[in-house]
């Protein structure tokens, strides 16, 4: 067999070869980096963008982008953590609710959906461009989350809080667990379902899709909600972790999800990609970090770097699909 | 003078054009003549440079030129004015006619006031009376041509070649565009001028050359010919497709469309469609013919439930009165729409076929069933001879008369009562096209109800039962397939 650059396996597993040739790059600079506790150390911190992702990777291959999750994400961190320490109080009605951590975090994750439904929402009701819908989403529930906490982390939120960031089931990371579970969620919605072929189908040709008779506006407002749901798993996530919530939790973390979505060779303008590619795209992310963590590069150079592999994989990207 | 000396030009399954010469006179209007599809817009963009590759050759002025670029074209001297006007509605009238050749200061930046002046004196010798500062969306239709026009003069165009330059003009803005063009000429400037309106060419044009299928068919000068010889030139064909002659019977209405009216959707006082009424009957193929812009796909649009604020209609279907707020709806209904482009309404092209047949078939939120997906659309595959390696090509790797196959797919698992469909075979080559027809002929056969909207009259003559003729969004006549030809057909198409 005769492999070319231009052999379709080459292509296929690109980005799989891409972060396999970083990985080599690494641990041939610092003998830190193939050790087992750093890489469930990168693995862990990897699942909460993979969540974030799997959900934005829904959105950009509907041809949409959620800027909000990093926002969802503060906002129903500071709220889950909020409820798990404090409950919620009715003092008109001498009521007291408290939570379990079950019921807190399933509060933070409805909490999240309903923030993307109303993105959702916005987007379909007023015709609004999901860029500006989202922007608009991510200071609102941003101004919302240091409202919540008046700008003061939540912390001591109990050891059983703390597991689920931190603790190891089976000799894996909880999180990797989740991250992983939330996964192949997305993969069956978009491998087997209608629901699935339709993202798809809306991202190829909305047009088309709407004339085939197909429900544009609930399956935006779903996959809205889906991403706002994720992006409250991640929250949950980091904040266990951290056992505290702070009110500046998730800033800036859609860049890094979106790069995610696109070194995963998801297409920005739709229909093209796949949630495999973006968790590939969030571990060559994640191991970037991490090795110029290690190799001692100045965290300015790490943006620089970063900013520069995304470019790459962009570029690399369209020109695969000129050779087309 | 500008000539054309065997120009062929191919595209993958059509020939558009096929050997074609003519020649344009300065100080003359020459109009082409030629029905939908003859070769009339291809011929244009090879002209301006739009398409660099063909066969043949072209001469201005005895010299051979070849552009490889639209701006090529401009600086050679040939200037389009195009039928859909190609202006900037939020940039003043002075902005858009010096989009591209800026007038600049000697500081390199703009200036306004010299081409303000400029716009000035252009628009005092075609009598446009705006302000250079004018945005363009402020004027009206026959405005903004005079606008393109002077976009023509401005980059000194020996030759101005005009698309339909009156289709949406008034009475009054026509004449002022006529006197225009007289001045043009005595400047001795070459006018080239495609227009339907036989009256119209017979006032202003001296040349006449006719293309029919991509060949050159006849050119002269008008005084030597009349309005009949010129239909029959344009329309006569050496292979006629078989008119359908068929007296059939039906009975049974299936649907039942009373005064149809739609509103243009930005502009609220114009009516794009007029007081529409119609019957189909159950197994009836219903042809409905039309030139452009004469509402035919707004129609079936309509119908479709894609215009629901902007229409208002009184609908049947089965005896049962209803109202499309959107395609679902119409496809509840078992009515079923193939679009007139493929590629921007028919299909996700980045889809393989299974897909793209399935997507008219699924609920919104279920699991997917590929085995029976897969069975289904290799049952069409091999029903309509669909030409694929396999099931799971990728729609884009497709020629176009196998995606059109694919769009029919699609719809037909649906399995509708009602067919609609707006140019079935509009690019496809003739081998697909027999099938098709024979398809269309089968489904009727088999008791489905076929509305079939088409610019080409063979076409039309040889399926339809019953044809509508359509101009300017009114039904201007309807005849049963008997009594219709082409000659009847095409005048009724014709605007008044």
């Amino acid at each position: 067999m005769n492999i070319t650059l231009n052999h379709p396996l080459v292509k296929k597993s690109q980005s799989l070869i891409a972060l396999f040739l970083l990985c080599l790059f690494i641990s041939l600079l610092s003998d830190k980096f193939m050790t087992s506790t750093n890489l469930w150390n990168v693995l862990r911190q990897i699942s909460v963008n993979v969540c974030i992702s799997v959900g934005m990777t829904l959105v950009v291959l509907m041809a949409g982008i959620d800027l909000s999750v990093g926002s969802v994400l503060g906002l129903t961190a500071a709220i889950c953590a909020g409820l798990l320490k404090s409950g919620l109080s009715f003092e008109s009605m001498d009521l007291f609710v408290g939570f379990t951590v079950l019921g807190a975090i399933l509060a933070a994750i409805l909490i999240g959906m309903a923030l993307g439904l109303f993105n959702g929402w916005v987007i379909t009701k007023f015709s609004i461009p999901p860029f500006v819908a989202t922007l608009a989403m991510l200071t609102i529930a941003r101004g919302l989350t240091m409202l919540y906490t008046e700008g003061i982390p939540i912390s001591n939120l109990g050891p059983e809080f703390e597991f689920i960031g931190s603790g190891w089931i089976l000799g894996i990371p909880v999180p990797v667990w989740i991250s992983l579970f939330m996964v192949l969620i997305v993969v069956f919605l978009t491998k087997k379902t209608t629901f699935g072929r339709y993202i798809y189908a809306i991202g190829g040709n909305e047009k088309a899709a709407f004339l085939s008779g197909i429900s544009i506006n609930k399956i935006k407002l779903a996959v809205y909600g889906i991403a706002g749901m994720m992006a409250a798993v991640g929250g949950v996530l980091v904040t266990s972790r951290l056992n505290s919530a702070q009110p500046n939790a998730g800033m800036s973390y859609e860049l890094d999800s979106i790069a995610a979505v696109v070194i995963g060779g998801t297409s920005l303008s739709g229909g093209v990609g796949t949630v495999a590619g973006t968790v590939i795209g969030a571990i060559i992310i994640g191991v970037l970090n991490n090795g110029l963590v290690l190799l001692d590069v100045s965290p300015f150079w790490q943006q620089v770097v970063k900013g520069i592999v995304i470019l790459l994989a962009v570029i690399i990207d369209k020109m695969n699909q000129k050779n087309k | 003078m500008l000539e054309a000396i065997n120009i062929s030009k191919e595209f993958p399954g059509v020939k558009a054009l096929n050997q074609v010469n003519f020649k344009f006179y300065p100080a003359k209007v020459n109009a082409i003549l030629g029905e939908n599809g003859a070769g009339k817009s291809t011929l244009l963009k090879i002209l301006t440079g739009v398409y660099t590759h063909y066969d043949g050759e072209i001469q201005l002025n005895g010299e051979t030129v070849s552009f490889s670029n639209i701006k090529e074209a401009q600086n050679a001297g040939i200037a389009i004015i195009h039928q859909e006007l190609n202006l900037i509605p939020e940039l003043s009238v002075t902005e858009n006619l010096f989009l591209g050749r800026e007038i600049k200061t000697s500081f390199g930046l703009l200036d306004s006031s010299k081409m303000e002046a400029e716009a000035k004196r252009i628009f005092e010798k075609i009598q446009l009376n705006v302000s250079p500062k004018t945005l363009v969306q402020q004027l009206k239709v026959g405005e903004q041509q005079l606008v393109e026009i002077a976009k023509a003069l401005l980059c000194n165009a020996d030759v101005i070649l005009m698309d339909e330059p009156t289709s949406a003009l008034s009475d009054k803005e026509i004449d002022n565009l006529h006197r225009i063009i007289y001045e043009l000429k005595a400047e001795g400037k070459t006018i080239v001028y495609i227009s339907h309106k036989m009256d119209e060419l017979f006032k202003i044009a001296e040349n006449y050359t006719v293309l029919r299928d991509g060949n050159s068919i006849d050119a002269g000068e008008m005084k030597n010919t009349t309005e009949q010889e010129l239909i029959r030139k344009m329309v006569g064909r050496d292979v006629l497709i078989e008119k359908k002659n068929t007296e059939n019977q039906f009975e049974n209405t299936i649907l039942k469309v009373e005064n149809l009216n739609l509103i243009h959707p930005s502009n609220k006082k114009r009516k794009l469609l007029h007081d529409i009424s119609f019957e189909l009957k159950k197994g009836e193929i219903l042809g409905i013919f039309g030139l452009m812009g004469a509402g035919r796909t707004e129609l079936l649009e309509t119908i479709f439930g894609m215009h629901p604020s902007n229409s208002e209609y009184n609908l049947e279907i089965d005896g049962k009165s209803t109202f499309h707020k959107k395609p679902k709806d119409a496809i509840g209904n078992r009515l079923a729409f193939v679009t007139e482009d493929r590629k921007t309404e028919g299909l996700v092209l980045g889809m393989d076929i299974s897909s793209n047949i399935s997507l008219t078939n699924l609920p919104t939120f279920g699991l997917l069933n590929p085995s029976k997906d897969k069975a289904s659309s290799k049952d069409y595959i091999e029903k309509l001879r669909i030409k694929t390696p396999s099931e799971m090509q990728l729609c884009q790797n497709l020629s176009g008369g196998n995606q059109q196959k694919v769009v029919l797919a699609k719809w037909l698992a649906t399995n509708p009562q009602i067919l609609m469909m707006d140019e079935p075979t509009r690019g496809i080559d003739i081998n697909a096209k027999n099938e098709i027809y024979n398809l269309i002929k089968e489904l009727a056969t088999n008791q489905m109800s076929i509305i079939l909207v088409s610019s080409e009259i063979p076409e039309i003559l040889a399926l339809s039962d019953r044809i509508l003729v359509m101009a300017e969004g009114k039904i201007k006549a309807s005849y049963l397939a008997a009594e219709a030809n082409e000659d009847k057909l095409l005048k009724s198409a014709l605007p008044e």
